[in-house]
């Protein structure tokens, strides 16, 4: 449909901001960097809104149905004629909702930054990077190709990289960017295998077609892929797995989680961007535009909804023990990631069993304006502070009264108390998963608890807890700090009002639902609970928490040294993968295949050196042998011939 | 087009070098011949696009045949097709891009370009032979100058290495000439073109397929006979460095496909779990034996290992796409590793080390060298938008249509290379170039000069261009590898 | 002429082939291998000379070998020779023995 043709600008207005900030912004424009960066993310901004009120409000319903539509579609590279790469725009209820809130946080994001990274030598570079980081999530939201989708993905990932390791000369910033994209990337490796898998028996790589063919089950593909089967798991179940590998590998889901802390090693708002509100639900936004094959695989969504629950409740236990403020937001991303992934997990395809997948959705929609919201917040106190411990803060609310209603605002919003925006995700998460495993119910529940005590500790260790010791009087920031953490919150206060689910659907109609009120008594009761015993515990300095970490003992230092995780990966590699595998094949290449090269080389050395004494030089030698050789001929001739 | 200018630019460039006085002089004339090279190579691609457009179906373009050496069959038979072109483009960028890196080379200069100029021509000339003796004569001419490159203007061990480069690629060219003879003396002719039309019996094929194939394999870095290529590199200067890694390791998977493959099909079917398996050794242990490198040229020279394994993983695996993809991966692997080779070089002549225990933080003071480095190492670990992305991404998908489950298994072990090329190339760069300065001598270092940003910008031109637009050179290339796929199996006509 | 017997003629020839063989052998003087050599030539040219007479008289073909032979050899003594000269010239010395750069 052409008059969607302008999207296709959504997209490239960032990547031409890269492509200009990153080739010429350091010599030309240095102090305008920023306002060109934020200007084209307006217009993208604005162009996704537009989109967004087309789609939903004036031309996307047929039927009562919000169809798929395919903007735009160029093959890019194809492999044989059906398996191809294109590259494409799919425009539907998903997509469009991503790129709002895409471009809308990158937008904040783009604002925020002009304050908060004021004066820094690289200014240009970093919204060269944003720019690139933004096209790609763009990029990825509108993929109509799966191989399209792993295209922006690796993008996406690059840009990461970069913006973690934007300090480059902070080893420990190197140090999380590599680990971000190493980890990544062997997740990575699973999506490609999926990927792989999927267009082999689908024979198609377009997404739209993909699920078309794999949804039937009376199609030759779905039955071929449902039946072979390989280590006694079906081909389908294989593949839906390791598609979700990559997912949870970008989505920091257990075990592949152990990046996501390491990456607060970037600057604050990047984080903001990339590691809450976006990329990290690059994996949910995977999982919901395969959702209809997914729902076909019983096994693959056990997997999606196991993974889950499990990463959301780790999250939040070790959330509760850290002190560096942007970990316990890294923990707190996670641990709502999982709550999206098992949404997923329980969901169903269409009508009202589809209740999983709206709810998913919704989450990630009001998450990505409350989590945004907390590392903006956070980076003003970082901005103040210049530290990431808690034990550095405290007492800030009077310093930063805005800074405080806002993160406030985002705490209730998280902890799902109404009317803030997270209280309606979550009620509609519980629901979802109440009628469909009790004991996802239970874990769910039980996380949500834990999701307010330790909210609720990192705000009055911030604003509450003692008294100021900061001395630093540039205030809060400039307006372009504070306008985003306004607007912001206004979201996360709104966004829950949003008629989520009579326009985000797993099958595109609309879907009725009610906030009942009798469920939502316990959520939020538990919810109230645990940010009681957090103001008991935080507000003002005592030794609960120390008396509290101690009658925990065991589970608490697991919790803080975050289950030993990090160790265990660096066990795997540094004491097994370099010393097992690497550091033996470097030998056996040097001294075993080329050493065989050199015993070849010096045989034959050895051996001319044997004979070239023959060449002696000395004239009658030579002649000797001549005749030598001449009686011997004479003999063989003579009397052997025959 | 007469495709023999080709050949006669760079003898002349040669032959004007040797009566030239002074670095000024020599260089000129160097970088002149090689930019007429080049501005003629891209000719090239534009008529042969043209003729293509019109509707030209010819297997061969511009082929031009005349008797060389009659009693023998000999012919001098040249043309091309979209495959040789896009080698041809490949060898005319890096050897501008190696000319203007060596630009301040102060020893016995003339006689180094003189070399490099030489290399070449045996390049383009073996490129664009249809005759397979030519081919040989051709391969010969570029082995022979890379011996004196690396043992007079080296560094390091460098008469060992230039030794064994020489030896091991010798033997190469006698395994390869043992195979040219097993076909000419079944078919009675040189003629590439006649003999794809002929069939040589399965027996002949099965006896001198592995002879082609590992001759010409040695040359591109198949396992087990890949040693010479980390000694060779590291010991090389950088510009020879760049023509070896970017060229001559080319001028081996071309042989394979053209010359083992094409000509022999019966018995590459045969022998491809072989080949597979080497490859996919090649890969796997290339990759972990770059990550336990400390020198950067080592690190490169063992992840070209890791990279040519995939040329011969999707020759072995003989689908149209793997093919494609091996085509594609000979020059996005030509581009980048000299791109890494150049940026390696610059990086030495400045700090005069290559040990990356030493280099750190050279993003402060050397800005456009360090992100030639990284977008060098991005391009190597397939990053999307760069060359080697859409190369491996197409070996593999070429790979998996292969439907044998052991074939499977070994595309999916290759595919895990991917995750250790990241950890080698993210260890390297993040010491390198990320990082704390480890030594306040570097404090002082300038960054690119206009010719290093010139060769760098080349060869970032056209890494990026395959990687945005892939679909032009998979255009460019699909005829060519749909003549071979005529002879190896099914065809299938690309839109 | 017809009493002495082929054989006389071939005891000689060989004889003094032996004779060059050793000399060339065991001395050490470049210009008395020259001559041994010459010997050993014209113990060939007389098994020419003889034969032809002997066995084929009514051709000449071993007389032609015998005067090319004859021929060669001058040429060779005369660069053989020159090579001594120059060779006496840089090792002030004909001793064989001292011009061993050709070795290995």
């Amino acid at each position: 449909m052409s008059n969607y043709a302008y999207i296709l600008w959504i997209p490239l207005l960032p990547l031409a901001t890269f492509l200009v900030l990153g080739l010429f912004g350091r010599k030309y424009f240095k102090t305008f960097s920023g306002t060109i960066g934020t200007a084209s993310l307006l217009a993208s901004a604005v162009l996704s809104i537009v989109a967004a009120y087309q789609y939903f409000f004036v031309d996307g319903k047929v039927n009562g149905v919000y169809e798929k539509i395919i903007a735009f579609k160029y093959t890019w590279l194809a492999f044989s004629p059906n398996v191809s790469i294109d590259m494409g725009i799919i425009i539907d209820p998903i997509s469009v909702m991503m790129l709002v809130v895409v471009t809308f946080v990158s937008l904040m994001v783009h604002l925020f930054s002009l304050g908060y990274m004021k004066g820094e030598e690289r200014f240009a570079t970093y919204y060269a990077f944003l720019s690139l980081f933004t096209f790609s999530m763009l990029g990825l939201v509108l993929s109509s190709n799966i191989f399209q989708v792993y295209v922006f993905w690796e993008l996406v990932g690059v840009s990461s990289f970069l913006l973690i390791g934007y300090y480059f000369d902070k080893p420990s910033a190197v140090a999380a960017s590599k680990k971000a994209f190493i980890v990544t990337r062997f997740a990575d490796l699973g999506f490609l295998i999926g990927i792989l898998l999927l267009g082999f028996y689908a024979g198609t790589l377009d997404i739209g077609i993909l699920i078309q063919k794999l949804t039937n089950a009376a199609s030759p593909e779905f039955t071929g892929m449902a039946t072979a089967s390989f280590l006694g798991v079906s081909a389908l179940t294989w593949a839906l797995t390791l598609v979700f590998m990559g997912g949870a590998g970008k989505s920091a889901m257990f075990p592949l989680h152990i990046w996501l802390p390491d990456a607060m090693e970037g600057p604050t708002p990047v984080s903001a961007l990339i590691h809450a509100a976006t990329m990290v639900v690059a994996g949910v936004y995977l999982v919901a535009r395969l959702f209809p094959v997914f729902s076909m695989d019983a096994s693959a969504l056990n997997v999606v909804m196991y993974t889950g629950a499990f990463s959301a409740l780790l999250a939040a236990v070790i959330a509760c023990t850290q002190t560096d403020i942007k970990r316990v937001l890294a923990y707190s991303t996670m641990s709502q990631i999982g709550y999206m992934m098992f949404a997923l997990g329980v969901s169903k395809y269409g009508g009202e069993n589809g209740l999983g997948y709206m709810a998913s959705m919704f989450h990630l929609f009001t998450h990505a304006f409350f989590k945004s919201l907390l590392f903006l917040g956070a980076g003003a106190v970082i901005h103040m502070v210049h530290s990431n411990e808690m034990g550095d803060m405290g007492g800030l609310r009077k310093l930063m009264p805005i800074t405080h209603i806002a993160f406030l605002i985002a705490c209730l919003a998280i902890a799902g108390i109404p009317p803030f925006a997270g209280f309606f995700s979550k009620e509609e998460i519980l629901t979802a998963a109440f009628h469909s495993n009790k004991m996802i119910y239970g874990v769910a529940l039980f996380t949500s608890a834990l999701t307010a005590f330790y909210m609720f500790r990192l705000y009055y260790s911030i604003f509450w807890a003692k008294e100021a010791h900061v001395h630093d009087h540039h205030g809060e920031g400039t307006l372009t700090m504070k306008l985003p953490l306004i607007i912001l919150a206004i979201c996360a206060v709104g966004a829950g009002l949003v008629p989520f689910s009579s326009l985000i659907t797993s099958d595109g109609a609309a879907l009725e639902t009610h906030v009942d009120m009798i469920f939502s008594i316990a959520p939020v009761t538990l919810a109230v609970i645990a940010i009681l015993i957090a103001t008991a515990f935080y507000k003002t300095q005592n030794d609960k928490p120390a008396k509290a970490a101690a009658a925990f003992g065991g589970l608490y230092r697991a919790a803080q040294h975050k289950f030993y995780m990090d160790e265990l990966y660096i066990f795997i590699t540094k004491k097994i993968i370099f010393p097992l595998i690497g550091q033996p094949i470097a030998w056996v290449d040097r001294n075993i295949v080329d050493g065989f090269m050199n015993l070849l080389a010096n045989t034959t050395a050895k051996i001319s050196a044997l004979i070239k004494g023959f060449q002696s030089g000395k004239v009658q030698n030579y002649a000797l042998y001549f005749f030598g050789g001449v009686a011997a001929l004479a003999v063989v001739f003579i009397y052997l011939w025959k | 087009m007469n495709l023999s200018l080709l050949i006669i630019i760079p003898l002349i460039t040669a032959l004007v070098i040797l009566f030239c006085n002074g670095l000024k002089q020599v260089r000129a004339v160097a970088l002149t011949g090689s930019v007429v090279q080049l501005l003629m190579s891209v000719f090239l691609l534009s008529t042969y696009w043209q003729e293509r457009t019109a509707g030209n179906k010819l297997p061969m373009l511009f082929e031009y045949n005349t008797t060389w050496f009659k009693s023998l069959h000999i012919n001098y038979h040249i043309g091309v097709d979209g495959i040789s072109i896009a080698m041809i483009l490949l060898t005319a960028s890096v050897v501008v891009a190696g000319i203007l890196v060596s630009w301040t080379m102060e020893k016995l200069n003339k006689e180094f370009f003189f070399l490099l100029v030489l290399l070449s021509m045996g390049a383009y000339g073996f490129f664009i032979s249809l005759d397979l003796f030519t081919l040989f004569f051709f391969l010969e001419v570029a082995v022979i100058p890379k011996f004196l490159l690396i043992g007079i203007w080296g560094s390091g061990k460098k008469e060992y290495s230039a030794m064994k480069l020489a030896l091991m690629l010798m033997a190469g060219s006698a395994l390869v000439f043992v195979g040219l003879l097993g076909v000419y003396y079944q078919t009675n002719t040189f003629d590439i073109m006649q003999i794809s039309q002929m069939h040589i019996p399965l027996e002949t094929q099965k006896l001198f397929f592995p002879f082609a194939f590992i001759g010409f394999g040695i040359f591109a870095a198949l396992f087990p006979f890949h040693t010479w290529v980390p000694d060779g590199h590291a010991s090389a200067p950088t510009a020879a460095s760049m023509f070896l890694a970017g060229i001559s390791m080319k001028l081996g998977g071309y042989g394979c496909l053209r010359v083992a493959t094409f000509l022999m099909p019966d018995a590459a079917h045969a022998y491809s779990w072989i080949i597979i398996l080497l490859a996919t050794i090649a890969i796997i242990y290339g990759a972990f034996a770059t990550m336990m490198q400390t020198d950067l040229k080592y690190i490169n020279a063992y992840s070209s290992v890791s990279h040519c394994g995939f040329v011969i993983l999707g020759i072995g695996m003989m689908t149209q796409t793997s093919i494609n993809g091996a085509v594609l991966q000979m020059v996005s692997h030509g581009l980048m590793t000299a791109l890494f080779f150049a940026a390696i070089g610059m990086i030495y002549s400045r700090t005069h080390t290559r040990m990356v225990a030493q280099l750190g933080g050279l993003l402060k003071v050397m800005p456009f060298i360090s992100t030639v480095f990284v977008i060098a190492g991005l391009c190597s670990l397939g990053l999307p938008g760069f060359s080697g992305f859409v190369a491996e991404m197409t070996v593999f998908m070429g790979s998996w249509q292969n439907p044998d489950t052991w074939y499977r298994l070994a595309t999916i072990l290759s595919c895990a290379s991917i995750v250790v090329t990241a950890v080698y190339i993210l260890r390297a760069a993040g010491k390198t170039v990320m990082g704390p300065i480890t030594n306040n001598e570097y404090l002082g270092l300038a960054d690119a000069t206009w010719n290093e940003k010139l060769a760098a910008g080349i060869l970032i031109i056209g890494i990026v261009l395959i990687g945005v637009a892939p679909f032009l050179i998979n255009q460019l290339i699909g005829p060519g590898t749909e003549n071979i796929m005529q002879q190896v199996g099914k065809v299938v006509t690309l839109k | 002429m017809t009493g002495v017997p082929l054989t006389h003629i071939l005891f000689v020839s060989t004889a003094l082939f032996f004779i060059g063989m050793y000399g060339l052998f065991t001395r050490r003087n470049m210009i008395t291998m020259l001559m041994s050599i010459e010997l050993m030539l014209n113990s060939v040219n007389i098994n020419f000379v003889a034969f032809n007479k002997y066995l084929f008289p009514d051709k000449l073909d071993g007389i032609f070998f015998t005067i090319f032979i004859i021929t060669i050899a001058a040429a060779e003594a005369a660069v053989a020779i020159a090579i001594i000269i120059n060779l006496y010239r840089s090792h002030q010395s004909i001793d064989v023995e001292d011009a061993t750069e050709m070795k290995f």
